[in-house]
This record gives structure tokens, sequence and C-alpha cells, in this order.
């Protein structure tokens, strides 16, 4: 941590930036098992938005400002909510799924996810973390690294970025969804000549 | 890490040296916010009163106090006095929950929102955005309303609220991103000050587009406050109350609170976007610290700036109840029809048009040089031939449609 060197106030800094992310942590994980454990889709859904919530939180916190809120809108006001919309339009029968898991299926799952808990926590261990602003600070050549620096944000920054460096994969991109909406359209058209497609 | 250090010790002048600190910090701005919230509310549901009484040709409330103006604070204390009612086949916890969540969308709106130059409590960089985004967590508050309350007219008013909200989302979207593409950012602030000077600096004023560009926004806002032509998800007449049915006391009061905060947040923000802010589009008063000079000075110009955008803002929200009083709700379908198949292909054209207006202009030094003249010519010629294009086409697919006959031919 960059605060380190600055005596007492740097301490509480520290153990304050150690309060806000294990707040939103357990604001993450807590729902997550939540979505796991809870008998009622709709439940489900609303245990999603905890989740997306606190990711959206991590990702502020790591100052990818422009990230977390992005993930507020697209994944909270668009996905959740359509989410939502669909459970609530399709689903007549008391919403319960759990009666359907098997217990060698619940086994497994527990077993993958050791594994994976495992291979993700020794990845962690083994890599080598930094701040944007650690990252960085050394040179300061940049002038988009210094808008970090400054507190200016990432939206200028990966805008820059999405528009030079990154076109193609991001008009790549941009395609790939068009042609989603496109086939989404065709798939829902009712067809013209009388039956349905 | 460091951004909420510099966030509060900006925000307070001060550096907190504990959590408790920290946390007595945050109370120090929540209070007035809140204040400000249930001011805001008490103003707009008696203006409410009166507007539909006028129109109405009534006079509305009387009694309490001049006009009747305490009579919404006589609701709120009758409001508090009512019993906590939760159904009995409700789900309690969300029940609860919902009411919190449509509140605190509104509530964190207040943040970013700017009073003047130096009143905004987070001028973010991303402001725009930010509000954007806490607008749709209401949505979300608003369909657990509607499901956890167990009745069948708050379910249909909490589908009729998610279909609104995909509905109006992306319009929305695009008309606040047509003015950062005027302003160049994302911040309420930095879009102020680029309308700083006399009132045709506004960007309502600043190209033939915006005019458009802020209808669209302002028909969207209605709908991301369920106001009438878009109260579907209220609808009275239909849904009984829709999505706050079975919602009483003060659970009731907080829903209705939020939405006359978000009616002000909608307002604010399109003050910011188009109608210069705090600015009062007279150069003289909107830096009259120049004049005045020291302390008293600033804060003159900041209580002028601060007046100026809340009366502005009120004005819009008088604009909102006035629609919402002689317009007719219209039905599902219709809503759909206007913001996925008007609003949406409207709001990509003025997008459009509204960035090579700022790509021809903006570095030919005022648009005065013949080839911006021609570009700019040639944009508007482009698009009144593609909706002309788009005109013919349509009416073919419809002749198609309706003769099947004439299906070999074409």
């Amino acid at each position: 941590m960059s605060a380190a060197g600055r005596g007492r106030e740097g301490e509480w800094a520290l153990s304050f930036h150690a309060i806000i992310f294990w707040a939103l942590a357990a604001m993450t994980i807590v729902p997550a098992i939540g979505i796991v454990v809870s008998k009622n889709i709709v439940h489900m859904a609303f245990w999603l938005l905890g989740t997306l919530l606190g990711v959206a939180g991590l990702y502020l916190h790591m100052e990818a400002d422009f990230l977390g809120m992005t993930q507020v809108f697209v994944y909270i006001g668009g996905i959740n909510v359509l989410l939502l919309f669909g459970i609530m339009l399709t689903n007549r029968e008391p919403l319960y799924v759990r009666a359907a898991v098997k217990r060698p299926a619940i086994a497994s799952a527990v077993l993958l996810g050791v594994v994976v808990a495992v291979g993700l926590i020794q990845s962690f261990g083994a890599t080598e973390w930094h701040t944007v602003k650690d990252a960085v600070a050394p040179g300061l050549a940049d002038a988009s690294a210094k808008a970090v620096v400054n507190g200016d944000g990432t939206a200028a920054t990966l805008g820059t970025y999405l528009l030079s460096d990154y076109i193609l994969p991001f008009e790549i991109v941009s395609i790939l969804l068009l042609v989603v909406l496109v086939g989404a359209a065709y798939i829902a058209r009712r067809d013209p000549e009388g039956g349905s497609a | 890490m460091e951004s909420y250090f510099t966030f509060v010790s900006s925000v307070l002048g001060f550096e907190p040296t504990s959590l408790l600190g920290f946390v007595g910090a945050i109370a120090v701005w929540a209070v007035p916010i809140t204040a400000f919230v249930s001011v805001v509310g008490l103003v707009s549901i008696w203006l409410e009163r009166k507007i539909s009484a006028h129109i109405q040709c009534r006079v509305g409330p009387m009694e309490v106090g001049p006009h009747g103006a305490l009579q919404t604070l006589a609701d709120g204390i009758k409001l508090l006095g009512k019993e906590d009612l939760v159904p009995a086949q409700a789900d309690r916890i969300l029940f609860g929950l919902a009411p919190m969540l449509v509140f605190a969308s509104t509530f964190v709106g207040f943040a970013v929102i700017p009073f003047s130059q130096k009143a905004v409590i987070a001028d973010l960089n991303l402001g725009i955005f930010f509000l954007a985004a806490v607008g749709s967590l209401e949505a979300i508050g608003v369909v657990m309303a509607g499901w956890s309350s167990n009745n069948k007219w708050s379910l249909f008013g909490a589908i009729r609220a998610a279909t609104q909200v995909v509905s109006y989302e992306i319009p929305l979207g695009l008309s606040l991103l047509a003015v950062v593409v005027v302003a160049g950012s994302m911040s309420l602030n930095d879009i102020t000050q680029a309308q700083s000077g006399w009132v045709w600096n506004w960007f309502l004023f600043r190209n033939p587009f915006m005019w458009a560009v802020f209808l669209i926004y302002f028909i969207a806002s209605l709908a991301e406050c369920k106001r009438a032509p878009f109260d579907l998800p209220e609808a009275e007449s239909e849904l009984v109350s829709g999505f706050h049915t079975e919602y009483s006391g003060m659970r009731f009061a907080i829903f209705f609170l939020a939405e006359y905060g978000a009616m002000y947040i909608v307002s604010a923000i399109a003050v910011v976007l188009f109608f210069g802010g705090w600015y009062t589009g007279i150069p003289f008063l909107d830096h009259i610290s120049g004049s005045i000079g020291g302390t008293t000075g600033v804060v003159v110009e900041n209580l002028i700036g601060a007046g100026t955008i809340i009366v502005k803002s009120f004005l819009l929200i008088c604009v909102q109840m006035w629609i919402r009083w002689t317009l007719p709700r219209i039905r599902l379908d219709q809503m759909m029809d206007l913001c996925l198949k008007y609003l949406l292909p409207f709001s990509l054209v003025l997008l459009v048009a509204v960035s090579l207006w700022q790509a021809f202009q903006g570095p030919i030094d005022g648009g005065n040089s013949v080839m911006g003249m021609i570009m700019l010519a040639a944009t508007v010629a482009s698009l009144i031939w593609m909706r002309r294009l788009a005109g013919r086409v349509s009416k073919a697919s419809a002749l198609r449609r309706e003769l099947p006959v004439v299906k070999t031919g074409l």
C-alpha cells in the first residue's frame, strides 16, 4: 500500500481500507451463498442484486470507477431487471427448484468448488499485485496514467484506448452484439405469412 | 483507498482520524440531504394538489396553513401514526426492504446533484453516468415491492415497471450521451461550466438538435419517474395502486417521498444538461463575487446559484405535473411502441447528428469555414433523405402485409 509511510494515519488508512474491503467482500459472498441456498427462484434473483452491488463496490474500491458504474448500470439496471421480468412472466407454479437436485450432484459440485477455490487461492498468492498508482508511479510519463493518479478517473483513459490501440477488438465486439440483437429479433419475430416462426 | 481519503477530506475540509469520524462525516452530509428531500417532497406534493386542482377548476387544499401549504405536513403526521400493516401471505423481509431500496436509490442521487459551484457533495467525474446507474436501482425496488406484496395487482404493477425500465432506459441513456458529446465531460460541474455566460450559451441552444434531445430526455424521464402518461406501474384506475397497493403508513410515505425526490432529480439533471445549471444566464449575476469580493461575494454567488437551480428544477416539476393532469395514461403496448420504435431510433439519429455537428464545428472555430458549413448542410440533408427512405420502406412493407396477392410482384 502506498499509505505505508504515513505513520499513524497511514495505519488507520490501512485498517480502514481493510474494513471497507471485508465489508464489500461479505456483501458479495453472503448473497452469493444465498443464491445457492435459497429455494425460491425470485429470492435468488434478489440475492443476485446484492452480489452484483458488492462486485460493483469492489471495482470502485480498486479505483475502477467506470467499470463499477457500468456494472451497476448494465448488470443491475439491465440484466437483473430482465431476469426478474422473465421469471415473473414465465412462472406460474410455486418457484421451488431444490427438489430436482440429487445428492451426488451436490457432492460433485462441492468437490469442483473446492478444486477451483484451491486453484484460485494458489494463483492469487503467486501473482504480484499492484494498485494502479503503484504500477504507474515510477514512470508517470504517460498522460493517461497521470490522469488516473490524479484521481481524474479511468473513463477518459479507457475511452482513448478503446478508440485507438484496441479499436479492432472493440469494433468486433460491437458487431458481435449487433449480430446477437438481429438474431434475437429474427427469432422473436412473427412470421409475416401468418403462422409462427 | 487514497480515493476515500481524498474524497472524505475534500468534502469535510479536514481529515477524519478514526472510523467514528468517517461515519460522523457521512452523517453530517446525510442529515441535510434527508431534510432537503423531505422539503422537496412537501413542496411538490402541495404543488401537485394545487396544480391539479386549478387544472380541474377546483381550489385544492385551503384549510391548513395559508392556501393549504401545511396540508402535506398534517398528512405526513397522520401517516406516521398509522398502523404498519403487512399482508399475511407477503414476503415480510422483501416487503420491508423494497421501500428502503427505492428511497436509497433516489437519495444517493442527491449526492452528485450540484446546487451551485461549491455546494455539491461529490463532484464525481462520472456524475451523469452515476445518476443513470443508480436510477436503475429504483426499478428493482419497485419489482421487489410488487412481488413481495403477494397481490396480483401489485405483481402486475411490478411487471409493468420492469417492462417500462427496459423500454425507456436506452433512449434516456442515449440522450444523456448526446449531451456528454457536446460537453466533453461526464462531470455535472464541467457540464454546467461549459454553459456559463449569456442564456444562448445553454446547451439547449447550442445546436439545432439539442431541442429534440431534450424532448427525448424529458419524455424518458417522465417514464423513469413513473409519472403520467407513463404511470402504468401504479395505474389507479386499473391496478388499484399498482406496486404499492399493500403499503400503508410510513412505508407508503417513503414510496411517495422517493417518487417526488426522483422528480426533483430528473428535473435537476435536465436543468444541468440543457438549461445552464446554476447559471442565471446573465454573466453579471453569475460572477457577482468579482464585483462584491471577499467571502461575502462567494457566498452571495453560491446562494444565487442554488436559488437558480432550485427554481429552474421546480419549474420543470410543474411542467411534469401539468402533463400529468392534462394527458391520459397510455397503454403498455403504446409505451413500448413509443420508447422502442420512436424514441430509440430518434435518439440514435440525434446522437450521430450531435457528434457530427461537434466534429465539424468544434475544431473549425465556430463553424465559420466553408467546409464546416457544407458538411453541416450535408448532415442535415442526409438525415432528411434517410427519413424519407425509411418512410418509403415502411410504407412498402405495410402494403405487402395488407395485400398478400402482390407478394409475387414485390
